[in-house]
């Protein structure tokens, strides 16, 4: 009887056919869309601030960011303005006293009515400019996705090629709204790709659904709106021509968790997403550590034949910071300033960031000191400056946070420096903690006035950390170069262990800074390199001339961190050599001293400004440890990710290989991890 | 390592939008595949696993956290199914999915042709109840859990899939003996 059925199954089989890729496509963001609609309107309720004051202004200001029209608000302004002249005492004497009070200007002429309200009094003024600022926004925002596709000169393509590049890349996730996005982008000019900081903020949906937004006029509709530094590839440099590099160190390790949360969830990260210097320099290495009189750190400086390629070798310069004794570290004075936007109501936000929050304040000591601010659409303190000891008021607090209301960035991140101001004093560290989704969906109209307010305030003595929460609208971007200016280390947490590692095992490194402005520059020997390529910190490059500028900013070493730095070189006569030699170059004179090139590294002293100067040789000779070839098969691991062209056949397989060879002692299980993520990572590329 | 389907589906009905992408684009070609079943037409198919898909961000609500998601998929694709052959009989009785069959057959690659053939008209005599049961047991589904999408018990299961096998048999033989 089963036979039956067996022929009939195969059959069956035999003639389903594949779906439709467009089509697949096309679905699949219906779904996205429909998803979202429903999250905005299901969201509705919960948009009130749980923190802070509801007042008069805020209810208003609420009720006019719902109204979506341009008459609709006029009317509604018109309305209150009016009402305003007739009913209060104030209103009724400027009714009086106006010169031409003629029935034409009071009515439904707003700009009178307002002009009046304005001049009248204070809060009224208020409430009629506010709701000049949203009748002047509200347009503009439902306006925005049209504008992308028709003014936009960088715009993608039209809608159904970006399909079919999809599917035809070959890209697991099909209905990722993100990749959608980045495909767009890598079709556009490519001057948009140059530009480095540049960032890349599409509504993906907005692209590929063919109705635009107008039919769902939800401001504060949720979609995808992650955006990452666009920053291209180093390229490769011709000795001859540019033998100086010089980069700021980076010791960030949100991509790798980013990287991590994208493929456990089943999909490819996105290519910009991947920072090869934050994948290395999330993993704890054991390289040589100072001797006590030593300076703040040591340089160890390693090579060996490059991974995916025979004929070049790959230089590591690695520098490892002292752990100073942690019993006499000084008190500690952290801002907790938590972003409990409505956007934070998922369980992998406000919830684990509270839970992480919670482990990290058993590592706190009876002198330190703790404060909280929230911020949604207002910033507001939930806990006065507290002693750490104070551990029930702590909890309590940080379990009164709810969401809801959009980010007001701004005035939470003035807020919590107000609070770090009044509680340092001398010898006293202090850090602020920013806990977001990153994003700042209000209140941060000039990002550069951000930048700048943040590095006078690192220049005060407190820095600024960055903590990041879930996907979706992560705005890794803004929170890479908040916590660049702010001298501060950049988090994803993804899982509630990433945050035992960040809050817990690597809190001391985090918090405590040993060298500042750490610059690293080398000087490559055109008689030994004929060209060199710098693997990773496309965010990180200087100028040459910054090095010697103690005015430049650069990244801080936390006390016991490592920072790995990978070079891929091509010693000259290899056969490797991409670049052909100059015809009428000048005869090189440099005589051949054993030496591949010179680094030089510059850092402050915690407090100065003035930056001492380590010079080393980098001599052939000196092979790299496992530790070197572990950064070596994540720094191949992470060009895999980005699609980097110079790996040649070299595959995922290559890179689990050359990790597993080099795992070490691994006491923490992450290089195990990482070889779980390749594997994943292999299977979803294919 | 991955997240279960369990987990995603868990995550999308608590409003976490990477959730219900990643879920969705891990199932659409198995839904897509069910669908044609249902329907016999690939271009019907397709716009039936449109439909499900525009439906399905409301329908997060009904999953039930211990429930499997595959269940659950294919309950609401059944259900839509039978929304869109009632709202098709309204304005139209004469197209029946495995009726556009012609159409495909020209595409059909040669060496399976006359299987195909023999497989379209076979369902085509199935009733509709019978021919969405085969589909579902025919996709791996144990009788028990065909019963629980269907909303019938396993028992009325295991009846209607003998009685198609019978009406199959009958067919072949029929068939046989012209």
């Amino acid at each position: 009887m089963t036979d039956d059925l067996d022929d009939i199954k195969a059959m069956m089989a035999e003639a389903t056919p594949r779906p439709d890729p467009g089509r697949r496509a096309e679905n699949l963001t219906l779904a996205e869309k429909n998803f979202d609609m429903l999250q905005g309107s299901r969201g509705g309720p919960r948009l009130t601030p749980a923190t802070g004051q509801k007042g008069l202004l805020s209810g208003v200001r609420h009720m006019l960011d719902s109204l979506t029209t341009k008459g609709g608000l006029t009317a509604t302004t018109a309305l209150v303005a009016c009402g305003f002249l007739f009913m209060t005492p104030t209103g009724q004497d400027l009714w009086q006293q106006a010169p031409a009070a003629k029935s034409t200007e009071i009515g439904p002429d707003s700009t009178v009515a307002q002009t009046r309200t304005e001049t009248a009094a204070d809060d009224t003024s208020v409430e009629a400019r506010d709701s000049e600022e949203a009748g002047g926004l509200a347009p503009e925002v439902m306006e925005a996705p049209v504008d992308n596709i028709v003014a936009n000169p960088n715009s993608p393509p039209p809608p159904a090629i970006t399909l079919n590049e999809q599917t035809e890349g070959g890209f697991h996730d099909l209905g990722n709204a993100n990749a959608t996005a980045i495909l767009s982008l890598e079709s556009a000019p490519l001057d948009l790709a140059a530009e480095a900081h540049s960032r890349s903020q599409f509504a993906p949906s907005t692209l590929v659904a063919p109705a635009p937004a107008a039919d769902y006029p939800i401001l504060q509709q949720e979609t995808n709106t992650e955006a990452f530094p666009d920053a291209a590839p180093n390229p490769l440099k011709i000795t001859q021509d540019s033998p100086v590099s010089t980069f700021s160190i980076d010791v960030d390790t949100a991509a790798y968790s980013v990287v991590r949360s994208s493929l456990m969830a089943g999909q490819v990260p996105p290519k910009e997403a991947v920072r090869i210097e934050e994948m290395i320099n999330y993993f704890p290495y054991d390289y040589p550590a100072p001797d006590a009189d030593d300076g703040p750190f040591r340089p160890t400086v390693s090579s060996m034949t490059t991974p995916w390629n025979p004929d070049t070798q790959l230089v590591h310069i690695a520098l490892q910071g002292q752990l100073p004794a942690i019993e006499t570290r000084p008190p500690l004075n952290l801002v907790f300033l938590i972003d409990t936007s409505g956007s934070m109501d998922q369980p992998n936000k406000l919830p684990l960031l509270k839970q992480s929050l919670m482990l990290m304040l058993d590592q706190l000591r009876p002198e330190d000191e703790v404060a909280i601010v929230a911020y949604a659409g207002s910033a507001g303190e939930v806990l006065a400056p507290t002693p750490a000891s104070e551990k029930g008021m702590i909890l309590a607090a940080l379990a009164r946070l709810g969401a809801g209301g959009g980010t007001n960035g701004q005035s939470g991140l003035e807020q919590a420096y107000a609070i770090a101001d009044q509680m340092a004093e001398d010898g006293e560290v202090s850090r602020v903690l920013l806990a977001t989704d990153g994003d700042f969906n209000i209140g941060i109209h000039e990002p550069d006035a951000l930048k700048d307010f943040i590095s006078d305030k690192r220049d005060t003595g407190t820095y600024l950390s960055v903590l990041g929460f879930g996907r979706g609208n992560l705005d890794d971007a803004t929170m890479q170069a908040l916590a660049q200016n702010g001298n501060g280390t950049a988090a994803y947490i993804d899982t509630l262990s990433e945050a035992q590692k960040v809050l817990v095992d690597q809190l001391t490194g985090a918090l405590f800074t040993i060298a500042g402005d750490v610059k690293i520059q080398v000087e490559w020997n055109p008689a030994e390199v004929a060209e060199y390529r710098l693997i990773g910190y496309e965010t990180r490059a200087l100028n040459r001339e910054d090095f010697n500028n103690d005015k430049v900013d650069a990244g801080e070493l936390g006390a016991g961190h490592s920072v790995t730095a990978v070079y891929e070189i091509t010693p000259v006569g290899s056969p490797a050599q991409l670049s052909e030699p100059l015809r009428y170059a000048a005869e090189n004179t440099v005589a051949t001293t054993g030496e591949l090139g010179f680094l030089k590294l510059r850092y402050k002293a915690p407090g100065e400004n003035v930056s001492e100067l380590i010079e080393t040789p980098i001599r052939h000779g000196s092979e790299a440890g496992s530790d070197a070839r572990f950064a070596a098969a994540i720094a191949g691991f992470g060009q895999l990710l980005r699609d980097d062209t110079y790996l040649g056949d070299w595959s995922f397989d290559d890179a689990i290989a050359l990790a597993n060879a080099n795992r070490g002692e691994d006491a923490f299980g992450y290089r195990s991890e990482a070889v779980q993520l390749m594997r994943l990572a292999e299977s979803l590329s294919q | 390592m991955t997240t279960s389907d369990e987990d995603l589906a868990f995550a999308a009905a608590n409003g976490d939008r990477q959730a219900f992408s990643s879920l969705l684009d891990r199932h659409y070609d198995r839904l897509f595949a069910f669908c044609f079943r249902l329907t016999g037409a690939r271009a019907e198919a397709e716009d039936l696993t449109q439909d499900i898909c525009a439906a399905l961000p409301a329908k997060l609500g009904s999953y039930q956290r211990r429930a499997k998601v595959t269940t659950w998929l294919y309950k609401v694709a059944v259900n839509a199914a039978h929304d869109r052959r009632r709202r098709r009989a309204s304005y139209t009785k004469a197209t029946e999915g495995w009726g556009d069959w012609e159409m495909n057959r020209t595409a059909a690659i040669a060496d399976t042709n006359r299987a195909v053939d023999w497989l379209t008209m076979a369902m085509r005599t199935l009733p509709e109840d019978l021919r969405d049961t085969l589909a579902l047991v025919l996709d791996d589904m144990t009788h028990a859990q065909a019963g629980d999408i269907l909303g019938v018990s396993e028992g009325t299961v295991s009846w209607r899939i003998s009685e198609a096998k019978r009406m199959l048999r009958a067919i072949k033989e029929m068939e046989d003996a012209g």
